[in-house]
């Protein structure tokens, strides 16, 4: 059940400033940098408008901890930054895995390595699908692909983290943040402020135990059981994972691409169709779990698979390590630095299909 | 014949539970977790309080406190502190931090939330020399102090000067009050005491940020005795990190 409203027109970074609102979240922490300022300078006065808090760190790294502090208490927060940040970030993340913290975490990537560029790219996959920090923990990975997607993922990210207790991140980049869109906004009812709260710190007020939140296991055996148990966790997210199928039932050729990219594969995919040619997408929305169940099936029934990424080939291993007993993916890369356009798209899609 | 009677003098504070410590012999932490305990009692703050531990020998204190707490990235405190009290607000919030974890790694987290007047306290215990990973040089170790990464004294042409960061604080405009104190005998623990309770009254009035360092000994890595490590505070810190209160709004006029 969900209140909507009119018709807004918003760019991505807006809208999942909007989300985060809808979902209630209570607190921003934010350090400029590009392509996602919109989000911090939307925040620095709507969050605070709505009766929460907003902080310009003094980097990104205070800022993830400053996330940490707020995500222990049970209140719902959020950060925002791009890639470099986003690497900086991750100290924090690997606490917030290890100790079950939840936030919510946007990444808007941009072209690397290193300081790189301030163009789209997805060059960030692997950091946030394995956990780009230390240790062994993972990501719950949202990839929205356009902007209403980015505002409905936002809400749904706040309901896993809190839910899960882990930190969710939202892989979009440059394009889905500058890019605008008009969306629905809309509100979801009966958000459940105790959701996990029986672990939370905030005061031994009613005389309870105290409660220690931490990711520090030095007792022997005692990390083999936290890991364990974080395990545990990461397993039963299987059947959370997400995918759009589009033209994917008749078709010879299956386009695996995801967020902008997948979305400019679905204009390649359109005019294929036009054409006659069989040819269809499948866009993961959860790269964290990775849909791994729905892109099997796909290749049991004998397609062929082309994986087509901003970067220079990092999903094409979930998806080789999805149908791997079955088939394989070709692969394209579009050269993070380069605007990639369906045009751009059509050859190698055709080159594939043609078997060439 | 008279009976005696039995008279309980000093106890534990209810707020410190009650198990053996990790700390080595001589080592001060305990001496800085029980006026905190004091104070928590007394001030009937316990039931209020979410603590913010960072790394080292200090972040063991959680096992120790009877309070909610949270463990922070190395030097991170400060920045998990301000995410703990912006998200809760009614809530009383402090961090424990020793000199490698928050002048050194945590150098940018504690001067900016120090600046921007986050209302909360930091305990800072400097005992000047990183404790827990084995006896390496702090950025504040004094010259010519022998640690394991300054085996021929630390020479300040090289690694420079050790920081005063009581002062340093004091300069910042979002800061309620900064005091030093000792802990190498009763009178200066007293004083210590009172400093750490001002700071904790400014964060309930809601003025500013508070923060009191307390000179301690770690006898183990200084390759003393514990009265030789009392003896060091006040022959060698103490003349180079004077005591006293630094920064009081309530004497000055209040912060913005």
């Amino acid at each position: 059940m969900s209140k909507t409203s009119e018709r807004i027109f918003v760019k991505g970074n807006e809208a999942i400033a909007r989300g985060a609102l809808a979902a209630k979240c209570k607190c921003f922490f934010g350090y400029p940098i590009t392509p996602q300022n919109d989000i911090p300078e939307f925040m620095s006065s709507a969050i605070i408008k709505a009766g929460g808090d907003f902080v310009q760190a003094e980097s990104e790294v205070a800022a993830a901890n400053m996330l940490l502090g707020a995500g222990a208490t049970g209140v719902r927060a959020m950060t925002s930054s791009s890639s470099p940040g986003i690497a900086l970030k991750q100290e924090a993340i690997s606490y917030m895995a290890g100790s079950e913290i939840p936030a919510v975490v946007v990444n808007m990537t941009r072209g690397g390595p290193g300081l790189g560029d301030i163009g789209p790219s997805q060059g960030d996959y692997y950091q946030s699908t394995r956990g780009g920090g230390h240790g062994d923990y993972r990501h719950f990975t949202l990839a929205p692909g356009t902007v209403q997607e980015a505002y409905d993922l936002t809400i749904r990210a706040f309901d896993i983290a809190y839910e899960q207790r882990t930190p969710v991140l939202i892989l979009g980049d440059a394009i889905l943040g500058q890019m605008k869109e008009p969306i629905v906004p809309w509100e979801p009812e009966n958000i459940d402020d105790n959701a996990g709260r029986d672990w939370a710190i905030n005061g031994r007020t009613d005389g309870r135990e105290k409660r220690l939140i931490k990711s520090l296991f030095l007792e022997e055996g005692a990390l083999a059981g936290q890991n364990k148990k974080l395990q545990a966790k990461y397993d039963s997210w299987k059947g959370m994972t997400e995918a759009e199928q589009f033209e994917t039932e008749d078709a010879d050729l299956i386009i695996c691409a995801y967020g902008s990219i997948g979305r400019i594969a679905k204009s390649a995919v359109r005019k294929f169709r036009k054409e006659g040619k069989k040819v269809g997408l499948f866009r993961p929305i959860t790269l964290y779990p990775f849909p791994k169940k729905e892109l099997k099936a796909l290749a049991e029934q004998g397609k062929r698979f082309l994986t087509i990424e901003h970067n220079l080939g990092q999903m094409i291993d979930d998806v080789r390590l999805a149908i791997r007993t079955i088939a394989d993916s070709d692969f394209y890369p579009v050269y993070p630095g380069n605007l990639p356009t369906p045009d751009e798209l059509e050859e190698p899609i055709l080159n594939c299909l043609e078997g060439k | 014949m008279t009976e005696m009677k039995e008279k309980l003098v000093f106890d534990r504070p209810e707020s410190v539970i009650d198990r053996p410590t990790h700390y080595c012999p001589g080592c001060h932490h305990g001496i800085a977790h029980r006026l905190i305990g004091e104070l928590l009692d007394e001030m009937n703050l316990a039931e209020n309080t979410l603590l913010v531990t960072s790394i080292g020998c200090s972040v063991f204190l959680y096992n120790y406190l009877n309070v909610d707490a949270v463990e922070a990235p190395h030097g991170r405190a400060p920045a998990v502190a301000t995410g703990v009290k912006r998200s809760r607000p009614d809530k009383f919030v402090f961090t424990y931090q020793g000199d490698g974890d928050l002048a050194s790694i945590g150098m940018a987290e504690i001067m900016h939330a120090a600046n921007r007047g986050e209302k909360m306290c930091v305990v800072f215990v400097n005992n000047t020399v990183y404790g827990m990973t084995g006896g390496q040089m702090a950025p504040t170790t004094m010259i010519g102090q022998v640690t394991t990464t300054t085996p021929a004294g630390r020479c300040q042409t090289h690694e420079g000067a050790p920081i005063r960061m009581t002062e340093i604080i004091a300069s910042l405009g979002g800061v309620a009050f900064a005091a030093r104190g000792a802990l190498n005998n009763v009178a200066n623990i007293k004083k210590s005491k009172k400093y750490l309770k001002k700071a904790f009254d400014f964060q309930l009035n809601n003025t500013g940020f508070g923060f009191v360092e307390l000179l301690s000994g770690c006898p183990t890595n200084w390759k003393m005795t514990p009265l030789q490590a009392n003896e060091r505070i006040e022959k060698e810190m103490i003349p180079y990190f004077p005591l006293g209160i630094y920064k009081d709004v309530s004497e000055e006029g209040g912060v913005c």
